[in-house]
């Protein structure tokens, strides 16, 4: 048996839109190498979802649920996975290159004694009807064109945001699967998941990034991005460059570039920050730029869409404004 | 731990179209097992004892790195020689580790959460399940409990954290936010130049995941910089990104 496998990610019975990302990519490599697209459906209580799997593509989802698997725990869904791997000898396993994903997909790989490709951006079935794959490193300032040298299966992880979300219905047929953990086998107890409070969307998975840098003076100025963030949507967040996040201004968590996040919203607008070249690694793959800057040589400029140089604390409330005043036309 | 380019580093492609340039390139540590070798100083201090050692699977030029670690107080260090890195992946350099670690005593295995320049974020992982032991990666905080048996770790995940907790030994791979690495001391400096390093030979497996090419990112199309009053260029900008970029709603 074959077959291309996507791990869809859930939390709390709610599927996560890169799961739907890798469904689309997933059914486009079980095309072109002529094989079934699985799904491998994992918690407690969440069969519903697999018609939504299939809205997505999936020929057959292979249900792993039970109580066990209400928390996500490394091991033990490394443990259900591999034997599911094992009994039906997939070609192909993508998994989203989310925080759950970089938990699991080595794990899992290491098990089986395959190599890994993460982070992936592109991936293809080539003549010989092996998976190749295109990943950026260092942190985007380079793509590594990469293939596998051995057998099924081939394991490679999806960078979110980055494949657009297509609909394909397909059968979806569940296959249930026995669920056996050795409860000793399994060394970590989720104890708390916290939400930050008022937490807008993930930089990884937001449409619309405003990030501040140095030129923001101080953290009390971030509330002006904050409020461009408010008016471009649901979908929008803030980020920040390394010196705002080294003076203390914002939380590691916001940080874009080499040793923060890399991004790819749709839209990126740069606010005081000059562009170090590994802030600019971070963003560059975003699908426009904007740069607000008073210094009309700094370097962002090179990679900006399009570029304002003048006063950021007098024209990022004049556009928050002018987008306040044109929605409402 | 691993040396990679600093981060301001401008890479060139190799002849071969599958490596980078090395020469002319400034090495460091990775930033993030920075934070790693921090949190394993930490824990020794609080116990008052303890060793931390430090391993890396890498060329001669790694030993600069375990130079830098031993500055800030790491006590030994291990160094596997690999004089081909470029033709390893996250899961030949994991099992070369599993190998020289797991005849070694060890409370704790702290690595950084990924190395920036290969961006591959596995090798912590795939450590732990070659040595069959658990792991948290991404970690943010760390303390000790229950008679030092298990750990309670915070690890971030998409808009919010995660609280696990873990038994040890286990791996933990480090995130920026963990602690703040401390500076290194002219004494310390002095002290790591004489310290001995355990150089180790061994046959590091092949690569499942081969390179084929490196390529550069798709050059940006050159962006125009809108001039006029501060409202004129405010609307051209919300104009241009609605009708022409189309990332508005």
């Amino acid at each position: 048996m074959a077959g291309i496998w996507v791990f869809p990610e859930q939390r709390s019975g709610e599927l996560k839109k890169v799961s739907f990302e890798i469904l689309t990519i997933g059914r486009k490599l079980a095309d072109k190498a002529g094989e079934e697209l699985a799904a491998l459906l994992l918690g407690s209580g969440v069969v519903m979802l697999a018609s939504e799997l299939a809205k997505y593509g999936a020929d057959k989802v292979f249900l792993a649920d039970s109580a066990d698997l209400k928390d996500f725990l490394t091991e033990a869904y490394t443990s259900v996975i591999c034997e599911a791997v094992a009994a039906n000898e997939p070609s192909v396993i993508l998994f989203s290159a989310t925080t759950l994903g970089r938990e699991l997909a080595p794990r899992v790989a290491a098990r089986l004694g395959k190599g890994l490709a993460t982070d992936c951006t592109e991936l293809d079935i080539n003549d010989a009807g092996r998976l190749t794959v295109k990943r950026p490193i260092f942190a985007g300032k380079l793509f590594a064109n990469v293939a596998f040298d051995h057998g099924k299966p081939q394991i490679a992880s999806v960078r979110p945001n980055v494949i657009p979300v297509q609909e394909d219905p397909k059968a979806g047929e569940v296959v249930k699967l026995e669920v056996r953990i050795d409860p000793s086998r399994v060394r970590t107890k989720l104890k708390e998941i916290k939400k930050e409070t008022g937490a807008r969307v993930d930089l990884t998975e937001a449409k619309v990034i405003v990030s501040g840098g140095r030129g923001m003076k101080g953290p009390e100025n971030f509330s002006i991005l904050e409020d461009l963030a408010a008016s471009l949507g649901s979908e929008a967040t803030v980020g920040a460059s390394r010196s705002a996040v080294d003076a203390a201004w914002r939380p590691h968590s916001d940080q874009v570039g080499q040793t923060g996040k890399t991004v790819t919203p749709d839209l990126y607008i740069a606010c005081g920050i000059s562009g170090a070249i590994q802030h600019l690694a971070g963003m560059s793959s975003s699908k426009y730029i904007v740069a607000i800057n008073k210094d009309p040589d700094a370097p962002i400029f090179k990679k900006a869409d399009y570029g304002i140089v003048g006063d950021l604390f007098k024209i990022v409330p004049l556009i928050t404004e002018e987008l306040k005043k044109s929605a409402k036309k | 731990m691993k040396q990679v380019p600093d981060t301001e580093s401008v890479l060139r492609i190799d002849g071969e179209g599958t490596g980078i340039v090395e020469q002319g390139l400034q090495y460091v540590a990775n930033p993030y097992d920075e934070y790693a070798v921090e949190e394993a100083l930490r824990l020794r201090e609080k116990f008052g004892q303890g060793t931390v050692t430090v391993i890396t699977v890498g060329p001669q030029r790694a030993e600069e790195a375990i130079r830098y670690f031993f500055a800030m107080g790491a006590d030994e260090a291990v160094h596997i020689r690999d004089d081909e890195p470029q033709k390893r992946d996250a899961l030949s350099v994991a099992q070369c580790l599993a190998e020289a670690i797991k005849d070694m005593e060890y409370d704790v295995i702290f690595c950084g959460k990924q190395a920036v320049d290969d961006d591959s974020a596995q090798v912590g992982a795939m450590l732990a399940e070659l040595l069959d032991i658990p792991q948290a990666t991404v970690v943010t905080k760390l303390e000790v409990v229950g008679d030092n048996k298990s750990a309670v770790v915070h690890r971030e995940i998409e808009g919010g954290e995660e609280v696990l907790e873990i038994q040890l030994p286990a791996v933990i791979t480090a995130q920026k936010g963990l602690n703040e690495p401390r500076f290194t001391s002219l004494m310390g400096i002095k002290r790591a130049m004489s310290k001995p390093i355990e150089i180790r030979e061994m046959k590091v497996p092949e690569a499942k995941t081969k390179v084929i090419s490196l390529e550069r990112p798709p050059e940006r199309p050159s962006g125009r910089i809108l001039e006029g009053e501060d409202t004129d260029v405010v609307r051209e900008l919300v104009d241009a990104l609605r009708n022409e970029a189309k990332v508005l709603d």
